[in-house]
Order: C-alpha cells, then structure tokens, then sequence
C-alpha cells in the first residue's frame, strides 16, 4: 500500500540536492543571471545531468537514473527553494515523459540526449492567454507525406533556448503532437521579456514543413502521449511551487525573529503570529497533495489527474499566499528589487498561470468529484 | 482474522462479514443526532439494528479497530485499518459507536493508564457500555486551561473533590466523567492538576444542561460538591495530570478536524449542494466558485490527515500536527456548511424544515472552532512550537 510519507532515498535525494544547489545556485545565482540578461545556466545544467536529474525519468537503458515522479518532484521543489533556472520542468519531466509514451528507436534516441543533458525541449501548447490545450487552433495541414503548420503560440517556456519543440496542433481528426527541431525554416522565436526573469517565448509558424517522422505518437490522438507528459510537468510544477513557497516562508519567519519594532521583535507581535502560523498550516497541507500526486503518479499514472490538479491548485494558492505575507511582513524593504522576496513573487505568478492556473484546476477537481 | 494473513485475504474476509453482519438498516443516512449510538447505560437504541450492529462489531474488536485485543479493539494495523474504513465507507456502513471514550479517553489511557486501568476501563467502552464526559473547562478556565480551579483535598485513601466545570458535552447522560482537579494548590498551575475519574452517580456530582444557539442542550454546568473519589481513580502521576490533559487534547483536536469522520472521504460537496439545488442548479457561480474551493481544500486536509498517520506510523513524530488539522479542519468546516445554507436558500431557514435539521447543523459547526481549543489559541501553539516566535 503507499504510503504518504517520504522514504529514505527520498529525504536522501532532497538532502543532497539541497547541498549542491545551496552551493551551485543560491538566489543570488539567479540575480546574476537575470542582472547578465541571461536565461540558462549549461554549466549548472550539465552538472545537474552528471548528477542523474536530468534523467530523472529516463531509462536506465538509456543513461537515465529513472527515479520516478516522486523524486522528480522531490528535485523540482529543492530547485523551486532557491528559484533555480534549469529546462528541468519542460526537458527532464515533460518532454521525457512524452518521448517515453512512444518508446521507438528515435525517441530512445532523443531520451539519452537528455539524460545526457545534451538535448534540451519546450513544450509549445498555448496558444490565448490561458492554459487550455483542447482549443487549440493551430493547424498542421496534410501536405503529400507530411504536413504544414502554421500559427501562433505563446508562453513557450524554455521556448527561445530549446533546442527542439513539442507543438501540438490540430490535424483532420484531432489534435496531433509534433516534435521538431527549433530551428526548422519557418519558425520564428521572440523572446518574451518575463516578469520572472526566466525563458518564454512567442513562437510563430509559418508553412513550417513536418514529416510522419516528426508526429510523436499518433496522428490526430495527442492525448495519449501529451496527457501522461502535462500531468508530470503540473505535479512537478506544483512541487517548484511549495518549495518556493517555503523559501518565501522561510525569509519571512526569520526576519519575524530579526527585525526589531516598538521595542520587541516583530515576532512577538501576535497579530503576525498568527498569520505566520496560517500560512505554515497552508504550506504543511498543501505538502500532502504534493507528495500524493507524485505517489499516484507512480502507481497509477492513468488514473492520477484528480491527485495533480488537487496539486497544483493548492501549490497556487498557497504560495500566492506566501509571497503576499512575505512581502507585507517585510515592509518597505519587501518592495526593493536588491531584497529577493520580489523574485519570489514575479516567480509565484507565473508559474501560477503555467500549464494551468487555480481555477483551471480546481475545475478539474469539481468534475471528478461529481460537481 | 489470522497473523501473517495479507492485505488482500484481510479484505475479503472483512467484506464477507460486512455483508453479512451489518444490517440494512446501518447502512447510510447517518444524518439524525442519535443515527449513531453513543452508548452508556442512558443510550436509548433508535431500533434493533443499532443494538445488534453495535453487539456484533464489538463481538469482534471493530468498536475500536485499532485498540489492543484485550482492551476490547480488533489490534489492527495501519494497513489494515485503511481496509477496513474503505470497506464500511464501501457499503456506505455507520459507525458502530463514537464516543469521547473511544476518541479521547482511551487514546490517554492507553498511553498513561496502567495495565490494571487499560483491562477496567477501556472494554466497557469497546462495547458502548459506558459512556464518558469530560470536565476540563471552567467558567476561568478556557483557553487558559490550566488556570482550573476545582479542587481535590488529600483525605487519605480519596480526594474531596470540589467545584464546577462548564461546558461539558453530554454531563447529563454521561455514566463517567475524566475531570482535571488542582491537588496542589501551591505549586504552579501547570504543575498542580491531577486527572481524576469520576463517577457521575457519586453523591455530590450534579448537572444542569444549557442550551445551545442550535436548539438542543448538548453540553451542561457540572457541580462536585463533597465528591469522594477514591486515590486508585487517578490517570498518570498526581500533580502531574497536566502531561495527560495535553496528550489527550491532540487526539481530540484530531477529531474534531473532521478527518477522522471523512470530511475528504466522504461525499464531495458538489454533489450534496446540487442535490438541493438541483441539477442545474449549481449555477450561481460565487457559490460553485467557493464550494470548488472547500473541496480542494477538503481533500488535502484529508490526505493531510492520512499522511501524518503514515508518519507517525514510520515512527516520523508529527510534531504539533494535531494544532494544525484542528485549525484547518474546523475552519473549512464552518465554510462548507455556510455553502449548504447559501445553497439551501429559505428551505434552510426553517427549523426541522424541507432540508431537515440543516439549520441546527450549520449552528453546531460553529462551535468547531472553540471546542477542544479555539482556532486563535491553536494558531499561537504552531507560532510558539512550530515556527519558535516567542510566546
Ligand atoms: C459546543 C461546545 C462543546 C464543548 N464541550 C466541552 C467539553 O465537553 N468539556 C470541556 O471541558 N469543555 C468543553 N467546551 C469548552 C471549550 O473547550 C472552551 O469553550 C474553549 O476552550 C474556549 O474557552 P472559553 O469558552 O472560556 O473562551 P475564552 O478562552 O474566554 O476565549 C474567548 C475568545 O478569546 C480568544 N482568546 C483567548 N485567549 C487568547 C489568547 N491568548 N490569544 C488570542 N486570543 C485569545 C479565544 O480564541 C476566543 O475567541 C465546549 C465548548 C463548546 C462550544
């Protein structure tokens, strides 16, 4: 039976990759970066590969450590601690996933490039300004052998560095997912100027060509390939989430023992007690549904939506709710760009609108539970 | 029910006996304020089948499921013990008997309580033949529990006990009441207070209920006048009944969140609003907004809940974990039962109206939050333990 509580090689796993992160990519990493203009760190990112995470969910057959979900999610949210850039969401979760449905030579292939961490991916699927995969309108036209696509999407996050692109589109009879290189003639990438500081892109198609070679999976049944990868990214997503959350929590605790007012620290206010003790019961709940979606994930992977979207819309909310009280409790030093907490809150943004914000969720978890 | 069986084999033979042994009648529409039998010697069975479901489930430990064999439980597992709440939740069976000695009582004696105590006290309950209260609150004594002030003098082989407690749920048809008693009235006030057992007939013991803003008088004024209890009536060490008080309270707080009555196993909230409203009812989209809210809400507090006994299980301590559910739980319930009125509309206004006793429920729920501890004081228990800010 599974339990809800972390295993050895779990709390090993989050042990370990605390330390090398603490070392290799702290917050103020990240500010160098987004002072430098820049995107991508290869050098943390082929570090993070020699050490497996890159192959978190790629076959040992082909150079994978495949530790499965739970630890991907175990990873994802150490990263999301110190707000970490890596193409680890959109390569080692979603795109190995999807190649991993298909399991023929070329996507074992493209899987060993990943876990080698010499093949990065984004997933281009938005096409309006929410998360919603079924109405997708771009269309992959029937040409000969292959097929034309032509149109528009937006928020392709990792979308201006990847090295390929999985992009869904709608085909005769449904929408069919296709994995192409980023730099196919016709495709025109604009690099989005973030809040978060982080990779996205508006990505235009313009008569792009693509062979029966390039469908992964199925012609016009995207699902079954696309389903399986999107609900590892939102498990995985929503753990980046609680581990921002927590890093968000844990400055505004300390700084609650720190900062003196009136004479006492501010933590012996009781008005603020409480409300740091509201927001550590938020965070300890929602830590359930995180750790569920990964056990589930596991288990039972055709059967896990209700578990990833209970994920991902608790994640939203609460760190929504932490990097509000962070910046409040700080007071004016929460609103200057040289504190982090401000990183903290453009981060708790967007990732609470990428692949699929609270209420597309919370909507899931209604129909599945009859609403 | 034999060792070294698994999970599976468990299973089966549970179901097999569920179908068999619980009547049709135990089986859903647990919604009445007696539906499920709280025993003691004044219960008064609503039909056959409550008598002979609860006869039957304590025949086999399942009163209890997880006490000890010879304290009148089945001595299951965790495992087993999920098993066995799927299998009732699956035929839609009611608790056999709920009682605040199953859920608070006994938990503190099996951990405080001497072997002698455990055989004496504990099967009684199993069976639902006694029935207990508890006296801790004090007209000062509230959220400053261990300001109590009722009090117990040495006589030798008893204590004298004197004073009043208030608040306390169901005095009136209780058989026996665990009561916190300053026996040293020099030392500190956490380090003065004995856990006594009382027996409610003694002379000197006295109720007078008071009746909630929900109509009904579940909870009463109780008064010791000259009560003797004997020295052997004492749970853990004297002047150190505090320790056991605490313990007590986690378990409590842990009920009273609502996990341990499935507030995520059970019913979706969905689907219970648009029962009243019908199927295109649920319309109101403020209404469907929120009732989506409180059910991801629901649903993690209850995987919350099952996580944490998985950890205590692995032997991971939960920590303060029992604060926590306790805020959680009983604030999300006061929500989800405003939902229900709102969704009710003036069907819910009546009293024994179209939607029943809807009304007096919503009313009780209220209370979640102060009973067991208020939400304000469970909140400065995770600020000072959890999050270490001074007190
Ligand atoms: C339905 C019901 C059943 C009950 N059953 C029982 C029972 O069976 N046995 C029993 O012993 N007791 C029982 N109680 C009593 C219950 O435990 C107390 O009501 C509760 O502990 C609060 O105490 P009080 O009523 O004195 O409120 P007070 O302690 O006076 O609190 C009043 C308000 O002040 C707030 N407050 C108090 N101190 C602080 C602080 N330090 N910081 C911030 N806010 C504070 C409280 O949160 C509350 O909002 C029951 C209560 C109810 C409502």
């Amino acid at each position: 039976m599974t339990k809800l509580v972390m295993t050895e090689e779990e709390t090993m796993l989050g042990d370990m990759a605390r330390g090398f992160l603490d070392g290799a990519a702290p917050v103020s990493a990240f500010r160098k970066l987004r002072d430098a203009g820049e995107t991508h760190d290869a050098k943390l990112w082929k570090e993070m590969a020699d050490m497996g995470w890159a192959g978190v969910l790629v076959p040992e057959d082909q150079g994978g450590s495949d530790m499965g979900f739970a630890a991907a999610n175990v990873i994802a949210q150490e990263l999301g601690k110190t707000l970490v850039v890596s193409p680890f969401l959109s390569t080692a979760v979603m795109a190995a996933t999807a190649l991993r449905q298909v399991g023929d030579a070329r996507a074992k292939g493209a899987l060993a490039k990943i876990a080698s961490g010499d093949l990065t991916y984004a997933l281009a699927i938005d096409e309006g300004i929410k998360h919603d995969p079924d109405a997708t309108a771009m269309e992959a036209k029937a040409d000969g052998n292959g097929f034309r696509l032509s149109g528009k999407k937006t928020f392709v996050v990792d979308g201006a560095m990847a090295d390929r692109l999985l992009v869904l589109a709608k085909t005769a009879e449904g929408l069919t997912l296709f994995d192409i290189p980023a730099d196919r003639a016709g495709i025109t990438r604009d690099a989005s100027n973030m809040i978060d500081a982080r990779d996205a892109a508006r990505i235009t198609f313009e008569d792009v060509e693509a062979t029966g070679e390039d469908v992964l999976g199925q012609v016009d049944s995207a699902m079954s390939v696309l389903k399986p990868a999107l609900e590892a990214g939102q498990a995985a997503l929503a753990a980046e989430t609680a581990g921002l959350a927590a890093g968000a929590f844990g400055m505004t605790v300390d700084y609650l023992k720190e900062r003196k007012q009136f004479g006492a620290t501010i933590g012996s206010f009781q008005a603020l007690q409480h409300r740091a003790a509201h927001l550590w019961c938020e965070t300890e709940v929602t830590a359930s549904a995180i750790l569920n979606a990964g056990r589930l994930l596991d288990s039972d992977p055709d059967n896990a939506t209700l578990a990833v979207s209970l994920a991902k819309a608790r994640a939203t909310s609460t760190a929504q709710l932490a990097v509000m009280e962070g910046v409040q409790m700080h007071g004016g030093i929460g609103m200057t760009d040289d504190f982090d907490m401000g990183f903290y809150m453009k981060r708790a943004r967007v990732v609470a609108e990428w692949l699929g914000d609270y209420g597309y969720h919370a909507e899931k978890v209604a129909a599945l539970r009859g609403f | 029910m034999g060792a070294g069986q698994t999970a599976e084999e468990f299973r089966a033979e549970l179901r097999a006996w569920l179908e068999e042994n619980c009547p049709q009648e135990m089986r859903g529409g647990a919604d009445a304020e007696d539906a499920i039998c709280w025993g003691g010697k004044n219960w008064v069975f609503t039909c056959d089948a409550q008598k002979v479901w609860l006869e039957r489930c304590a025949a086999k430990g399942y009163t209890v499921p997880t006490w000890p064999k010879d304290c009148g439980g089945a001595g299951l597992t965790r495992d087993q013990e999920k098993i066995f709440h799927q299998e009732m939740a699956r035929i839609d069976a009611r608790t056999p008997l709920q009682s605040f000695g199953i859920w608070m009582l006994g938990p503190a004696l099996l951990h405080f309580g001497s072997q002698e105590q455990k055989e004496h006290y504990l099967p009684p309950i199993a069976r639902g033949e006694v029935r207990w209260c508890q006296g801790y609150s004090e007209p000062g004594a509230g959220s400053d529990l261990a300001n109590v002030q009722t009090k117990g003098e040495d006589k030798g082989d008893h204590w004298l006990v004197n004073g009043q407690k208030i608040w306390t749920s169901y005095a009136d048809k209780a058989d026996w009441i665990f009561a916190l008693v300053r026996t040293d009235r020099d030392a500190s006030k956490h380090l003065g207070i004995s856990f006594l057992l009382i027996d409610m007939t003694d002379p000197g013991v006295e109720t007078r209920p008071i009746r909630m803003i929900s109509g009904i008088s579940p909870f009463c004024e109780t008064f010791f006048d000259d009560v003797k209890v004997p020295k052997h009536q004492i749970v853990g060490t004297e002047n150190r009944g505090w320790d056991v008080a605490k313990y007590l309270l986690t378990h409590e707080r842990e009920m009273i969140s609502g996990g341990g009555q499935g507030l995520a196993g059970g019913r979706a909230l969905g689907a219970v609003l648009a029962e009243t409203m019908g199927e295109d009812g649920l319309i109101d989209a403020t209404l469907r907004a929120d009732a989506m809210r409180c059910e991801v809400d629901a649903l993690a507090i209850g995987l919350t809940l099952e996580r944490y006994k998985d950890q205590s299980e692995a032997g991971q301590g939960a920590g303060n974990a029992s604060a926590m559910l306790k805020y959680m739980g009983t604030e999300l319930n006061k929500q989800r039962h405003e939902l229900l009125m709102s969704a009710g509309g003036s069907d819910a206004l009546e009293w024994d109206g179209p939607l029943g006793n809807r009304a007096g429920d919503w009313l009780r729920t209220k209370a979640n939050s102060i009973e067991g501890g208020t939400s304000e004081v469970m909140l400065s228990i995770v600020s000072r333990r959890v999050l270490g800010l001074p007190g």
